[in-house]
């Protein structure tokens, strides 16, 4: 898959300033719920350390848990199966459908299954899916894929979902009443519903000790999805486990505080087995991860819930959008996922990021994204992807900086320019610095003459 | 070799640390009067919680309710409120789809997120909690209300048994998005209204 840079796709996005502005605040305000929620806990810090805690302990004895939960839910009456990559998963699926005489399916939203493209091979097979959370149906109709892990329409605005819906679903045009858009939805959507053979959901967390799983949803369409149909699919990242039930204690509360500043989800539902009369059948994917448990560096990124709170703070991803980043999870964790299975193809994603921490400081797991981020630099930098546009001004300012007098001399030079020179010799294409940003203003002295006016006068003082 | 043993192979070969699951133990939040503070983050998650003596206090709060009073289909698995529809009877959870009302009980409410723990142990169909228009869950409380409250999540899975064959929920507030251009908006698939009422018996 072709891949674009990060900068040419936010360029596009950043094209429309007012938009870039209003994406940046609808992501803020949802970053300042997650801090009303966090502060209204004393004990958010300890839970973040459990959080984590549990999660390594998982990955580090994760076979283990998962024959265990492969034990426990076949015991409970679910049929499991396992998927060394997109291809097998979306093939499991395909054939369980074929197995049900399956021709309407509805899926709740699952970022597996958007990783392992699942709607364009099924479709191809001549199935319908439906996608029934609101957002993912909107970019569903419009053909376009999520902008964000827990807000997939964020990016869109009411006016466009109005035109989306006129076509396709008939409402009256030029309303753009998010509650007259959102009943239109929920009627189409029941229609959906009620016509499934089949209902497809992706997993927020497995538990070993018992084989159940958790669907987190605020709509219900997880859970209306699937409680009609007689079969449930549930397709799930082999991370996704936890040891114990009362673990979920730690992670429920943690999850939608972290990801919209609700304190719960509306429906936190706990699957044990298929309902009486129907099938529960759970795919285990691989797809890269458990790669991904052997690297010293990156193991920590497996710890992920996939609340979204990383993108709602990072600057970049506010001002980017989350298509600048070409896959499916965007933002700063995204950012370390997609190089680990293609570092060449995602290789500016790394470099999407300011390297501010404040992700870092929001992960409910604790992930250390931007000291992650900062080590994929190097390590794209090791592989010789690193482009010439990013090689060569690092190899001038290391030789640069490693003459003092050189250094003095260019310090003078910038300044002088700085000042001096007309706008058009500074803002231009050659310096990237200058796009969308005012340059600093030139300091009339440099930190050198400063301190040597200070060091002259406290000799003199003395 | 299949998928499964590779998959479990290739996760053997990766060396990992051990470490130590932390244990669970934890200064977790409690709340003085649990009571009050259910019912403020349910109310703010768009639902109500109200505290009754009678099943006729219910009713008689319902009947103020115009969606219950409107409603020409009520499934009610509660005794003494008296709903219209013979649910055991149902054996397509199809039939359900224009229920306009349920009245279900729930197991146990927690404090600090304004959800009620509710499974189908007893219910027949599960899509019960989840397609009707609106929905009113009943807490019983033999002694004080506040027994039928936990302070915390921790305390919520003290309660509850896993591993049985069997569906569980917690369900905070009615069904609710935000998916256009973050205007909340109750009401996405599931119940557009959600009463909690805790009868003291
Ligand atoms: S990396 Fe942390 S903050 Fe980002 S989505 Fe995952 S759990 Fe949430």
């Amino acid at each position: 898959m072709k891949t674009a840079e990060h900068p040419e796709q936010a360029s596009k996005f950043v094209a429309n300033d007012q938009r870039a502005h209003w994406h940046d605040q609808a992501l803020w305000f949802v970053r300042e719920k997650r801090d009303r929620m966090a502060v209204s806990l004393p004990e958010w810090e300890q839970l973040r350390s459990a959080a984590s805690q549990i999660k390594l302990h998982t990955v580090s004895r994760l076979a283990d848990y998962l024959e265990q939960f492969e034990q426990n839910a076949t015991k409970l009456g679910a049929v499991v199966h396992w998927a060394r990559d997109s291809e097998e998963h979306n093939q499991i699926v395909l054939s369980l459908l074929q197995k049900a005489g399956a021709k309407q399916v509805v899926k709740s939203k699952s970022m597996l299954t958007e990783e392992c493209h699942l709607n364009p091979f099924l479709e191809a097979q001549g199935i319908e899916v439906v996608d029934t959370d609101l957002g993912e149906r909107i970019v569903q109709l419009r053909k376009e894929t999520p902008s964000h892990i827990v807000l997939p329409a964020i990016h869109i605005k009411k006016e466009e979902v109005s035109e989306t819906f006129h076509e396709h679903l008939q409402t009256e045009a030029g309303n753009n009443d998010p509650n007259y858009l959102t009943e239109a939805a929920r009627n189409h959507l029941r229609e959906k519903f009620l016509a499934a053979d089949v209902g497809i959901t992706g997993v927020n967390f497995a538990i070993a000790e018992t084989g159940g799983l958790v669907v987190c949803t605020n709509e219900g369409n997880a859970d209306l999805g699937v409680s009609l149909p007689k079969m449930h699919i549930a397709c799930m990242g082999i991370e996704k486990l936890v040891p114990h039930a009362a673990d979920l204690s730690v992670f429920l509360r943690l999850l939608a505080r972290s990801a919209t500043g609700q304190p719960i989800t509306t429906y936190s539902s706990h699957f044990h087995g298929p309902s009486p009369g129907s099938e529960l059948h759970i795919i285990l994917v691989d797809n890269g991860r458990s790669n991904l448990m052997g690297s010293e560096q990156f193991r920590n990124s497996l710890k992920c819930i996939r609340c979204g709170a990383c993108m709602n703070t990072c600057p970049v991803y506010r001002r980017s959008g989350g298509h600048s980043y070409g896959t499916t999870v965007p933002g700063p964790i995204g950012s370390i996922l997609a190089p680990s299975r293609d570092s060449k193809a995602h290789k500016s994603l790394p470099f999407a990021c300011t390297l501010c921490g404040s992700c870092t400081d929001v992960c409910p797991v604790k992930i250390d994204l931007h000291h992650e981020l900062l080590e994929w630099r190097g390590e794209i930098h090791r592989r010789g992807q690193l482009p010439m546009s990013k090689t060569v001004p690092m190899k001038l300012t290391s030789w640069m900086m490693r003459s003092p007098w050189l250094f003095r001399w260019v310090g003078a030079i910038g300044k002088f320019c700085l000042r001096h020179l007309p706008r058009w010799a500074i803002y231009h294409g050659l310096n990237p610095w200058g796009k969308q940003r005012e340059m600093p203003e030139s300091p009339q002295q440099s930190f050198r003459q400063l301190y040597q006016i200070h060091e002259s006068k406290k000799a003199s003082d003395e | 070799m299949s998928s499964r043993d590779q998959i479990l192979k290739s996760i053997r070969n990766q060396v990992v640390a051990s470490v130590d699951h932390p244990g669970l133990a934890g200064d977790w939040i409690r709340y003085d009067d649990r009571v009050a503070h259910f019912a403020t983050v349910l109310t703010a998650v768009g639902g109500a919680a109200h505290v009754v003596d009678s099943a006729e206090e219910i009713t008689a709060e319902l009947s103020r309710v115009p969606a219950f009073a409107h409603a020409s289909k009520i499934v009610s698995l509660c005794d003494q409120i008296s709903g219209n529809v013979d649910f055991d009877a149902i054996d397509d959870p199809h039939a359900l789809e224009d229920v306009d009302f349920a009245v279900l009980p729930a197991q146990f409410a927690v404090a600090e997120n304004g959800a009620v723990w509710v499974d189908d142990a007893a219910v027949k169909h599960r899509v019960i909690y989840f397609i009707p228009q609106h929905l009113s869950f009943i807490v019983r409380s033999p002694t004080h209300v506040a027994d039928a409250i936990v302070d915390n999540m921790h305390q919520a899975y003290e309660r509850i048994s896993l591993g049985e064959p069997q569906f569980g929920t917690f369900v905070s507030g009615p069904s609710k998005t935000a998916d256009i251009e973050q205007s909340l908006v109750i009401g996405a698939h599931g119940a557009r209204s959600l009463n909690v009422f805790f009868l003291r018996q």
